[in-house]
């Protein structure tokens, strides 16, 4: 046996002895210990953060992990490592593991009491760790809310690209109709503007009409899809690929030409009522609508319809209009999400919804797995940290997320968590330890001969 | 009456005439067969009366109600389930998913429901699910429903493909050479099943079949068809003996 093949299975031994070691440790963990894990490292964050990262040498806390800090200035990356281990890694999993019993008994008394208690429990803790954490910057803020939106408008083409198995290019272009009509809708109403005049209603009635807005974005974004759709589901095939794509086009040129709205200048002074909470929530009932919909036998339809349309007709299934309900639901998402987009940057203009933002959207789709809702959450969250994380690297970023892309093609072409069921109440159900099993590996597999 | 009428059906494929005056009458509660060499047009009938083309001459009836050239899960849902000669199972989909998907149009909970999840929806879909156990039960796959299809063996799949169409809860089945490219022994075992099926949910049963000793067995009447022509209709015993089906479709070397 070569010296190398020796190290590779030595090497291969110890990784599986780790992983089982972290099974037994961590694989008993219900979700609620990881939650209560990250909320105990963002609140050592909120009051030792800044003295500790003084400590290492460093003018204040790294504000995404440290990944900026370190492509600005290798130098800091034993500081950064540090504090990364301190404040977060060494936190999370010593509650996590020494947690294990209270919170299981805790996540199976919730569930036990209600679904929905539990449901509220853990996406209030989710809640508080974003909210503290993105309160220690503006910049973490702006992530973070940027982050649920991508959320939302991955978790929508998802439906059509993924569910429905079409290709569909124009989400960017339901954005843009989304972020204006909402735009325009709160402008007109509640801002002081050079066009729109005087505002016609109180400004503290204002977050109460908010969502209005947003829904009559979507609305609007739902009615182009409706233009979108009537010629191209007539066939299967590439028409919707390339009707899309068309649509989007004449969604940015409209907008450009459009000295209303500002023409290619673009819209500004939204007010500012998209805070945190208010994209959390929207995106959980986002996330909450559409899986609902996908694990219905009527949202399965589009499964149906995708995996062979003969046969979804031939069993009662009215298949132009499940895609045609699918693609509306899909558009609805991506105008709110344009809303919500245009309200967190309180500024928005046409070059913002082009063949990059479409890139970006089918980028993360891809990425986090196809037909997944879990995988729509990772692929946007992993894609926007990332993106953020490399942006000191300028134009090298957009050869490093290419590349990337391209490897998770190569290797898990469906995405990383494509074809998986998003079933909330297993999420949020206690676990039982991990069972003691032989350490596969660990017993050395024989040469013949 | 006939539960299913067909009259007079002529399908014609650009200058091909397919299917030419077709006629058949399905009464409540029999099971038929449909034979022919390939390429005499069984499955065009079956696709015609089932909606998927529209004939460009005649008349369909089902219980009555004219169905001729409405889409077809219309007719689907009118009460006419079939099942497919080169299997069309849903490649990503579990059994039980496949058999809950053709109680689509008896859904009632809307999009409302769809979306929001009501209480009114859960209901549904555990009706939905306690039916669609039953009739993997029936057909003798209850044990996969939990698997992908493409998981299951052949002959398994096509006892999912049946109890998908069951689960139309349909009055006339369609099937379109069921035992296809099953060994003996799952041959058998479909044949049990089918008249298991046809005993237990009082169905009418159109089924193409090529192997005699199936068609033989199961049906109480038989259709030849040759060249999208009827050639002779009857009991098995008159179609055993007619010597027109001996010529056309057995093959001559039989009367040598």
């Amino acid at each position: 046996m070569s010296a190398d093949q020796n190290l590779r299975q030595r090497l291969s031994g110890l990784w599986r002895r780790v992983r089982h070691w972290l099974r037994v440790q961590f694989g008993a963990v219900p979700l609620l210990g990881w939650l209560a894990g990250a909320l105990v490292a963002v609140l050592l964050e909120m009051f030792l953060g800044t003295p500790l990262a003084r400590l290492l040498g460093m003018s204040k806390p790294p504000v995404l992990f440290g990944f900026t800090v370190v492509l600005k200035t290798p130098a800091y990356i034993p500081s950064v490592l540090a504090y990364v281990l301190l404040i977060y890694i060494l936190p999370v999993a010593l509650v996590a593991r020494f947690s294990i019993r209270p919170a299981n008994r805790l996540a199976g008394g919730l569930m036990r009491t209600s679904t929905l208690l539990s449901v509220a429990v853990h996406l209030a803790l989710l809640y508080a760790t974003l909210h503290l954490w993105a309160g220690l910057s503006d910049y973490r803020l702006l992530v973070v809310r940027l982050m649920l939106i991508a959320v939302m408008l991955t978790l929508s083409l998802n439906v059509v690209n993924g569910y429905m198995g079409e290709f569909s290019c124009s989400h960017p272009g339901f954005m843009a109709l989304g972020a204006y009509a909402a735009s325009v809708f709160t402008i007109v109403l509640f801002a002081q503007d050079n066009t729109f005049g005087a505002p016609l209603l109180p400004a503290g009635l204002g977050p109460f009409i908010f969502p209005l807005g947003l829904i009559l974005g979507g609305g609007l974004a739902a009615v182009g899809a409706l233009l979108v759709a009537i010629p191209s589901f007539r066939t299967r095939g590439d028409y919707l690929a390339i009707i899309s794509l068309a649509f989007m086009f004449i969604v940015k040129s409209l907008f450009e030409n459009l000295e209303i709205v500002g023409g290619a200048r673009g819209l500004g002074g939204q007010p500012d009522w998209a805070g945190l909470p208010i994209v959390f929530a929207w995106a959980v009932i986002c996330v909450w609508t559409i899986n609902n919909f996908v694990r219905s036998t009527m949202g399965k339809a589009l499964n149906a319809v995708r995996d062979g349309e003969l046969a979804a007709d031939a069993m009662t299934v009215d298949t132009s209009r499940t895609k045609m309900v699918a693609f509306l639901f899909a558009a609805f998402w991506a105008g709110v999400a344009g809303g919500l987009f245009a309200h967190v940057l309180r500024y928005v203009n046409p070059g913002t919804f082009d063949l990059k933002k479409l890139a970006e959207v089918l980028a993360m789709v891809y990425l986090g797995g196809l037909n997944s809702v879990v995988g729509s959450i990772v692929g946007a969250v992993s894609y926007n940290l990332l993106s953020e994380a490399l942006r000191p690297l300028e134009l090298y970023k957009w050869i490093i997320i290419p590349l990337l892309l391209i490897l998770v093609m190569i290797f898990r072409p469906t995405g990383m968590i494509a074809f998986r069921e998003f079933d909330v109440v297993r999420l949020l159900q206690p676990k039982k330890p991990a069972p003691e099993v032989v350490i596969p590996g660990s017993v050395e597999p024989q040469a013949g001969g | 009456m006939a539960l299913l009428s067909v009259h007079d059906m002529t399908h014609w494929f650009g200058g091909l005439q397919a299917v030419s005056g077709y006629n058949v009458a399905v009464e409540p509660g029999q099971i038929r067969g449909l034979i022919g060499p390939n390429g005499a047009g069984k499955t065009t009938v079956f696709n015609l009366i089932t909606g998927r083309y529209k004939p460009t001459e005649g008349q369909i009836l089902l219980d009555g109600q004219e169905i001729t050239g409405l889409p077809p899960h219309k007719i689907a849902s009118m009460g006419l389930a079939r099942t497919f000669q080169n299997l069309r199972l849903w490649r990503h989909m579990t059994v039980l998913e496949h058999v809950k998907m053709a109680r689509y149009s008896k859904i009632t909970y809307g999009l409302a429901g769809a979306f929001f999840g009501t209480a009114r929806r859960n209901r549904e879909e555990a009706e939905i699910e306690a039916r669609a156990f039953q009739l993997l039960e029936l057909v003798g796959a209850v044990e996969w429903a939990d698997q992908i299809v493409t998981n299951l063996p052949y002959g398994m799949q096509r006892r999912v493909e049946l109890a998908r169409a069951l689960a139309i809860e349909p009055k006339v089945l369609f099937l379109d050479e069921p035992t296809a490219g099953m060994n003996p022994e799952e041959l058998v075992q479909m044949m049990e099943i089918v008249r298991q099926v046809h005993q237990e949910l009082d169905l009418a049963i159109f089924l193409i079949e090529h192997r005699m000793k199936v068609v033989m067995d199961l049906c109480e009447r038989i259709q030849t068809l040759v060249f999208g022509q009827v050639i002779a209709e009857g009991t098995p015993e008159e179609i055993r003996n007619d010597p027109k089906v001996i010529e056309a479709y057995l093959g001559k070397e039989v009367m040598a």
